[in-house]
C-alpha cells in the first residue's frame, strides 16, 4: 500500500467514524484507534494521537450544527466542563502512579455498569418537568429543544448535579489516562444521573469531549504522537463525517441513539476488561 | 434575554465553523504540497510503503520550533501539523467566547465557571510544555 492508498482509505474510514461519533456523542476515537492498529498496523502511541485529534475533529464539527440547533444544553455542558477538565488535569499526574492494567479492569466495569444503566432507561421517553437541584437551579441548567423526529418541542428539567459532576471528573480522568472513553462516561452521566434527554446527552457530550481532549493534545504533540500523515486524512474524513452525522442526530429516533450507543459502550466495556484481566 | 441567549449560541457555533473550515483548507493545502514534493508517493500500485511515514521513527515536527522551519522550508507536513493545531485551538478559543458571552448576557455565575475552564485549559497546554 502506497502512501496515496493510505490516505485516501484512512479519509473513507474516517467519514464513517465521524458520522458514528457525531450521532452518540463518544467521537471519532472508538473507530480510529483499532482500524489503525488493527488495519494499517501503525504504532499504538501514533494511533493514540490521531484519535485525540478525531475527537476534536467530531466535537467541532458536529457542535457547531448542534448548538445552533439547540440540540446542545450549553451552559450545562460548560458547567460540567469544570469538572472534566480538572479530571483531565489531575488524569495527567496520576499516569505514572496507577498500573494500566489495574486502570483498564476498573473502568472496563464501570462502562459495562455503565452500558447496563443507559440501556435500563430505554423506557423512560418522558424528560422530568420539575427539579429540587439547588446547583442546577441556581445556574440555571434546564432547557428545551426542538425534536424533528418527533416533531415538537421538548422541555426537560435536571437533576443530579453532583453525582453528574462526579461522573463527569472521572470521564475526565479516564481519558487523559487511558487515551480513551472520554464521550463514554460523559453521556451515561448526563443521561442516567442528570435525567437530560438521550439526545440532548450525545449532542452535550459531543460539544464536551473537543475540550476534554484539548486538554491533553499539548502533550502528545510535544511527545511526537501526531503524525501528519496519518492526522490529515482522520481530521477531514472525520470533520467530513461529523458534519453529516449532525444532520441525522434529530431525525434518529431516541431509542435508537440509545442502542447504537449501548452496543457500541459494550463494546468498548469488553475491550477494557480484556486489557485489564488477559492482557 | 432571550435574543442575548440566542447571540451566544450564534457565536459559538461560528467560531467552531471558522476553525472547522480554516483548518480544514490548511490541512488540504498541506496534503497537495506533500504529494507535490514527493512524487513518489502518488502511485496507486507499488513504490514506497506508507509504514515508512507511520513508524515511530518517521520524522515529522513535533516542537515549535521544528514547525516553525518546516513551515518556512514549505514542507507539507509542517502545513498539515499547522491546521491541526487550529482544530485542536478551536475548542479553547471557544471557551474564551463563552466567557465573553455570559458577560454579555450579565450572567456572573457561568461567566465566572468558564473563565476557571478557561485558566485550567491553558494551564494544562503550558504544563506539557514543561
Amino acid at each position: 500500500m502506497t502512501p496515496i492508498d493510505f490516505v485516501v482509505s484512512l479519509a473513507l474510514i474516517s467519514v464513517a467514524a465521524g458520522v458514528l461519533g457525531s450521532l452518540i456523542g463518544l467521537g471519532g476515537g472508538v473507530v480510529i484507534v483499532p482500524v489503525l492498529t488493527l488495519l494499517y498496523h501503525v504504532d499504538i502511541r501514533l494511533a493514540i494521537g490521531a484519535s485525540i485529534v478525531s475527537v476534536i475533529a467530531t466535537s467541532s464539527g458536529a457542535a457547531a450544527a448542534y448548538v445552533r440547533e439547540r440540540m446542545t444544553n450549553l451552559r450545562a455542558g460548560m458547567f460540567l466542563e469544570l469538572a472534566t477538565t480538572t479530571g483531565a488535569l489531575s488524569g495527567a499526574y496520576l499516569t505514572t502512579l496507577l498500573p494500566t492494567r489495574f486502570l483498564f479492569a476498573f473502568f472496563g466495569l464501570v462502562l459495562a455498569y455503565s452500558s447496563f444503566a443507559t440501556f435500563r432507561r430505554r423506557h423512560y421517553a418522558e424528560p422530568l418537568t420539575v427539579s429540587n437541584d439547588r446547583l442546577a437551579n441556581y445556574f440555571n441548567l434546564h432547557g428545551s429543544y426542538y425534536d424533528p423526529a418527533e416533531q415538537r418541542e421538548i422541555s426537560y428539567k435536571v437533576v443530579g448535579t453532583k453525582p453528574g459532576l462526579a461522573l463527569m471528573y472521572l470521564a475526565g480522568l479516564v481519558s487523559a489516562l487511558l487515551g480513551i472513553g472520554s464521550g463514554a462516561l460523559k453521556v451515561p452521566a448526563m443521561d442516567s444521573a442528570m435525567h437530560l434527554p438521550m439526545k440532548v446527552s450525545s449532542a452535550t457530550s459531543n460539544f464536551m469531549i473537543g475540550v476534554t481532549a484539548a486538554a491533553s493534545a499539548g502533550i502528545y504533540f510535544i511527545r511526537g504522537q501526531i503524525d501528519p500523515i496519518i492526522a490529515a486524512p482522520v481530521a477531514i474524513g472525520v470533520l467530513v463525517g461529523a458534519t453529516f452525522g449532525a444532520r441525522l442526530l434529530g431525525r434518529v429516533k431516541s431509542r435508537t441513539i440509545r442502542l447504537v450507543f449501548v452496543v457500541v459502550l459494550v463494546v468498548i466495556s469488553l475491550e477494557m476488561l480484556q486489557k485489564g484481566f488477559f492482557p | 434575554m432571550e435574543a442575548k441567549i440566542r447571540r451566544t449560541e450564534v457565536a459559538i457555533s461560528l467560531v467552531l465553523r471558522i476553525g472547522v473550515i480554516v483548518s480544514v483548507l490548511i490541512i488540504t493545502v498541506g496534503l497537495v504540497v506533500m504529494f507535490a514534493h514527493h512524487s513518489a508517493y502518488l502511485p496507486i500500485t507499488g513504490g514506497t510503503s506508507y509504514h515508512n511515514l507511520t513508524s515511530p521513527t518517521t520524522p515529522f515536527p513535533h516542537s515549535f520550533t521544528a514547525l516553525r522551519h518546516s513551515i518556512a522550508a514549505g514542507e507539507g507536513q509542517g502545513i498539515i501539523v499547522l491546521g491541526v493545531m487550529i482544530l485542536v485551538l478551536t475548542p479553547v478559543i471557544r471557551v474564551a467566547v463563552g466567557v465573553l458571552a455570559f458577560l454579555n448576557e450579565k450572567d456572573v455565575p457561568m461567566a465566572l465557571v468558564t473563565f476557571i475552564v478557561l485558566v485550567v485549559l491553558v494551564g494544562s497546554f503550558f504544563l506539557a510544555q514543561g
